[in-house]
C-alpha cells in the first residue's frame, strides 16, 4: 500500500470513529444501572442492564404505539408523495392543457416555504377540517411540497418522446402508458424518493408536535420528550437512552439497507 | 422542451387534482391566512380577532430580542454549514485517493443522517451533561472552568452546533468524496508538471470543479440548520439559557402556541418567508454566476 492510500484509510478509519463514538457511547449507557450511569469515572463498558431499561422506556411512555404511529406517517408521508407526485409530473410533462403553466407554477412555488414558516396558519387549517390529533392530520399537510414531482418531472423528461410514440402506435393509452412502462422505468427514483420521504417523515418533530395533543397519536420522536430527565428529576439516563436507540433504528436502518438509492436521489433531487 | 404526445380533455386535470387540492388547502390557504393573520391581534380573552394594520410588524422590528434571535438563527445556520463543509472538505481532500473498500466507508458515513435532529440532541445532551458526561469529565482535567450548558449560553449554542455537525457531517464527507473522485487525474497532473505545488492545485482546480457539490451541499445544510434543527432546540435547550439558542422557527412556534399571540407569530411568519425567498433568488442569481458546471 503506498502511503497517499494509507492516510486516506487512517484519515476515513478516523472519522467513522468519531462519528460512531456518540452512538456506542449513547448505547453503553442504555445498557447500564442508574448507579453506574451516575458514577464518576464515567464507564465505557456495556453492563448488564440492557434488558430491563428497554423495557422500561417501553412500558413508561408506550413505545409500541408511539413506533407503530411513527410507521404509519413515515409511509404515509413517503407512498402518499410519490403517488401524488407521480401523477402530476406525468400531466405536466406528457400533456398538453389549459392552465398548465399555471398549475406548473403553483406546485413549484411551494418548493420555497417549507411548514416552519406557516405553522400557525396551517394548524389552523388543520383544526377547520377537525383534523387536529388524527392520522389525516399528521400526514396530508406534510405532503404538500414540490420536491418528488420536481425529481419526476427532470427524470420523465430525459425519456425520448420516441417511446410514449411508439406505445402510442401499439395501441397504448396513456394509462396503459404510464403504469406499464413509465413506472418500471422509474423503481431506481422512487426508491430514492422512499429514502428521503421516510425519514424525513419518522423525523419531523414540529408538525406532530403541534397537531397531536394525546399520547396515543405521538410520534416516537416527540413521545419520548418525558424520559429526558430534567434538573429536578431522577436522572434515568439509561432509560433515556434505550428509548433514544430504539426511535432512531428504523430510519438509520432504512438508510442503510438503501443508500445505494439514497445517494443517488438526493443528488437528483437538486439538479 | 418536450412535444406533448397525448391528448385527452380530462385526464391531465385528474393526474394533477390530488396535488392542487393538497397545495391549495395546505399550502396557499395557510399563506395567505398567515399574511391576513399578520394584521390583527387576539382580544384578550382570545375570542376574537382586532385589526391593528401593520401593529404587530413595528412591535416586532422595535423589539431587539428579535433582532437577537434573527442574529442568533443567522449565526448558528452559517456555522454548522460553513465549519461542516469546510472540515468535511479538508478531510475529503486528505483522503482522495483510489482505495479499496469506498462503498463500506460510504455505509459508515451516512447512517447519521438518519438520526432525527432531536435524537441527537438527546445523545449529546448526555455527553455534555454537567454532572456525569464523558466530555466534561475530560475538561476538567484540563481546566476548572464549568462548561455547564444549563447556566451559559455559548455552552448551550456549541451543544447545538455540534449535535447538528454530527448529524450532517459524514453526509457531507460522502459527497465531497464522491465529486473529488469524479475530478479526473490528468487535469491535476498536468498543473502538477507545470509547476503547481498542493494547495495552488486545490484552489485553482479542485475547489472550482467541486463548486457544484458545495452549492448542493451548502444549499441543503443551510435549510437543515434554519429550520430542521427546531426538534434539537426543543428536546434539549427549550430556546435557553435566557434566550441564547432561541432561532426564529423556535420563537415563531413558542409566541404562536405556547403564548397563544397568533398574530404576533404570523407576522414572524410572513417575514420568515419574505427572508426565504430573498435568500432563494440571491441564492440563484449566485449560483447562475459563480457555479462551474
Amino acid at each position: 500500500m503506498d502511503r497517499s492510500s494509507a492516510i486516506a484509510h487512517a484519515i476515513l478509519v478516523a472519522a467513522v470513529v468519531v462519528l460512531a463514538f456518540p452512538l456506542y457511547y449513547a448505547f453503553v449507557i442504555s445498557t447500564q444501572s442508574l448507579d453506574e450511569v451516575t458514577s464518576l469515572p464515567p464507564k465505557l463498558a456495556p453492563s448488564t442492564h440492557l434488558f430491563q431499561n428497554y423495557a422500561d422506556a417501553w412500558s413508561r411512555v408506550g413505545m409500541g404505539r408511539l413506533l407503530l404511529n411513527s410507521a404509519i406517517v413515515a409511509l404515509a408521508v413517503a407512498l402518499g408523495k410519490i403517488v401524488i407526485s407521480l401523477l402530476s409530473a406525468f400531466a405536466i410533462v406528457y400533456f398538453d392543457f389549459r392552465g398548465k403553466q399555471l398549475i406548473f407554477w403553483m406546485i413549484f412555488v411551494t418548493l420555497m416555504l417549507p411548514v416552519p414558516v406557516r405553522i400557525v396558519s396551517t394548524y389552523q387549517v388543520v383544526s377547520v377540517l377537525g383534523w387536529v390529533d388524527t392520522y389525516w392530520g399528521l400526514t396530508v399537510p406534510l405532503m404538500a411540497s414540490a420536491t418528488g414531482t420536481f425529481l419526476f418531472r427532470q427524470y420523465y423528461r430525459t425519456i425520448p418522446d420516441s417511446l410514449a410514440e411508439a406505445a402510442q402506435l401499439d395501441g397504448a393509452g396513456p394509462l396503459r402508458f404510464l403504469w406499464s412502462i413509465l413506472l418500471p422505468l422509474s423503481t431506481a427514483n422512487i426508491a430514492a424518493l422512499f429514502v428521503i420521504l421516510f425519514v424525513y417523515g419518522w423525523n419531523d418533530y414540529l408538525w406532530p408536535l403541534m397537531v397531536t395533543n394525546s399520547q396515543e397519536m405521538r410520534t416516537a420522536v416527540i413521545g419520548i420528550d418525558s424520559l429526558i430527565p430534567r434538573t429536578s428529576q431522577l436522572p434515568e439516563w439509561n432509560v433515556a437512552m434505550a428509548a433514544a436507540m430504539m426511535v432512531l433504528l428504523p430510519p438509520v436502518a432504512v438508510i442503510v439497507a438503501m443508500q445505494r438509492w439514497f445517494v443517488k436521489g438526493l443528488i437528483e433531487t437538486e439538479k | 422542451m418536450r412535444r406533448a404526445v397525448f391528448r385527452n380533455p380530462w385526464l391531465p386535470y385528474a393526474l394533477v387534482a390530488p396535488q392542487i387540492a393538497i397545495t391549495i388547502v395546505f399550502f396557499f390557504w395557510p399563506a395567505f391566512d398567515s399574511l391576513r393573520l399578520s394584521l390583527y391581534r387576539a382580544s384578550p380573552f382570545g375570542d376574537r380577532l382586532i385589526f391593528i394594520g401593520g401593529g404587530n410588524f413595528t412591535r416586532l422590528l422595535g423589539d431587539p430580542a428579535y433582532f437577537r434571535s434573527a442574529a442568533t438563527s443567522l449565526g448558528f445556520s452559517l456555522v454548522v454549514t460553513v465549519a461542516g463543509l469546510a472540515v468535511a472538505l479538508l478531510l475529503a481532500s486528505l483522503a482522495n485517493a483510489r482505495i479499496r473498500g469506498l462503498a463500506v466507508y460510504r455505509t459508515l458515513l451516512l447512517w447519521p443522517y438518519g438520526i432525527a435532529p432531536a435524537v441527537a440532541g438527546v445523545i449529546w445532551l448526555f455527553v455534555f451533561h454537567p454532572s456525569f458526561g464523558v466530555l466534561p469529565y475530560l475538561l476538567s482535567f484540563v481546566t476548572d472552568y464549568q462548561f455547564n450548558w444549563f447556566l451559559k449560553g455559548w455552552v448551550a449554542l456549541t451543544l447545538i452546533v455540534i449535535a447538528a455537525v454530527w448529524k450532517q457531517f459524514g453526509y457531507n464527507l460522502a459527497f465531497y468524496l464522491a465529486g473529488l473522485q469524479a475530478i479526473p487525474g490528468s487535469v491535476l497532473e498536468a498543473a502538477s508538471v507545470d509547476g503547481a505545488g498542493p494547495v495552488r492545485r486545490f484552489f485553482a482546480i479542485t475547489f472550482p470543479l467541486l463548486s457544484p457539490v458545495t452549492f448542493f451541499l451548502f444549499t441543503l445544510n443551510m435549510t437543515f440548520a434554519f429550520f430542521e434543527t427546531f426538534g434539537l432546540i426543543h428536546a434539549v435547550t427549550q430556546g435557553g439559557p435566557g434566550d441564547a439558542t432561541s432561532i426564529l422557527v423556535y420563537r415563531a412556534w413558542r409566541d404562536g402556541f405556547d403564548g397563544l399571540q397568533l398574530g404576533y407569530s404570523a407576522a414572524q411568519s410572513v417575514i420568515l418567508m419574505l427572508l426565504v425567498i430573498a435568500l432563494t433568488a440571491v441564492q440563484f442569481r449566485y449560483a447562475e454566476k459563480k457555479v462551474t458546471y
